[in-house]
């Protein structure tokens, strides 16, 4: 038989885990707004340059140039890898980081025997988690995540170019979190250097309005490019944010619930408990009026 | 003629505007009413906007400008 008081104690605990996990919930789901309407708010500006990169290539008639395209025989590869600062948002990491392994030991494996990996974390948990894993790691930007604007996130993406350029490393890529919904992610590691020139090649759509170009349409294009590369990063930095944020939510959402089935059996075993006692109670004094009746 | 300024992060200005001054790569230009359509890439600089409510002067670290029918769009970021 429980004790009264335990059952009593072990209450006012979850009670007070749940108030926690139900304000986690309120404040994360602040957050994500936050979090979803910075993604929104970079739809203009990628829109118009989409628009004016067509309008460009359109009229382009000499070679483009990339750099940043250059395909060479990986020696050295460097993986961003986009975690949370916090935990308490479920699988939310573990599932970064199993991306994150995944990616180093299949398809970087070799990379990973000769010590040539570097991994760039961008949130402490990934950090934590990298030291282990027996990598070069770049600590510089950890902390990137506790105020996200697209400023450090472009430092970020010159400091990776500026690598790339100067074969430091020959492939880069960004582990992250593509924001689908609240609550759903997709956990993904996708190649960010070499530049993929999809979109580069060929009229794509745009007007033949006869445009003034300076200096012409090519050295434009060859301008944009490091902006489509911090875009690019900007994007992802902000869909993990969203992510993460979203996953929070979840979870902290089903640890409320749980916390309230809990309550609920722990509510009905102290009332049994209380009962118990009262009976007891009652037929010690019935049998106690007995013994002085007998 | 409107003009429109945005960064990755936000829209920066957006309004009405009878001048605007952009530092291109190739040298500063001013857009008035009426220009001929042109996309010039920016170099480092000062962006002035003249409009009915006054002078907007922003740093740029460079970007893209295209003015096409007296619209006039850049994207940048601030430095």
């Amino acid at each position: 038989m429980p004790n009264l008081k335990e059952v009593r104690t072990r209450i006012s605990s979850v009670i007070s885990t749940q108030q926690i996990t139900k304000a986690m919930k309120m404040v994360s789901a602040s957050k994500l707004r936050k979090a979803t309407s910075a993604i929104l708010q970079i739809r203009p500006y990628t829109q118009k340059l989409d628009e004016i990169k067509n309008n460009v290539l359109a009229n382009n008639t000499g070679e483009l140039e990339i750099k940043l395209s250059e395909k060479r025989t990986v020696k050295n590869a460097l993986v961003v890898l986009m975690t949370s600062d916090k935990g308490l948002c479920g699988g939310f990491n573990s599932n970064l980081l199993k991306a994150a392994r995944t990616l180093i030991q299949d398809e970087l494996a070799d990379l990973k025997q000769s010590g040539n990996i570097t991994v760039m974390p961008l949130g402490k948990k990934g950090y934590d988690a990298a030291k282990k894993w027996g990598v070069n790691i770049d600590d510089r930007y950890v902390s990137v995540f506790q105020k996200l604007n697209f400023p450090s996130v472009s430092t970020i993406a010159e400091e990776l170019m500026k690598g790339f350029l100067s074969q430091e490393f020959d492939s880069v890529h960004v582990v992250f979190s593509e924001f689908k919904n609240p609550a759903v992610q997709f956990f993904q590691a996708k190649s960010l250097l070499p530049l993929s020139t999809e979109g580069l090649n060929g009229n794509s759509g745009g007007s033949n309005i006869d445009y003034i170009f300076e200096p012409n349409p090519a050295e434009i294009i060859e301008n944009l490019i490091p902006t489509f590369v911090k875009i690019q990063l900007f994007r992802c930095a902000l869909d993990t944010v969203a992510s993460e944020h979203g996953a929070r939510m979840t979870a902290m959402d089903k640890a409320t619930d749980n916390a309230g089935e809990l309550l609920k059996s722990l509510r009905l075993e102290y009332n049994r408990a209380r009962q118990a006692a009262i009976t007891t109670e009652i037929s010690e004094i019935v049998g106690g009026v007995a013994a002085l009746e007998g | 003629m409107t003009c429109d300024i945005l960064t990755p992060d936000k829209n920066v200005f957006s309004g009405e505007v009878t001048s605007v001054s952009v530092p291109g790569s190739e040298g500063r230009f001013q857009v008035l009413n009426n220009h001929a359509p042109i996309i010039s890439s920016l170099a480092k600089g000062e962006i002035k906007v003249e409009g009915k409510d006054g002078k907007h002067a922003f740093l740029v670290k460079g970007g893209v400008v295209e003015v096409i029918q007296n619209k006039i769009t850049i994207l940048t970021e601030l430095a």
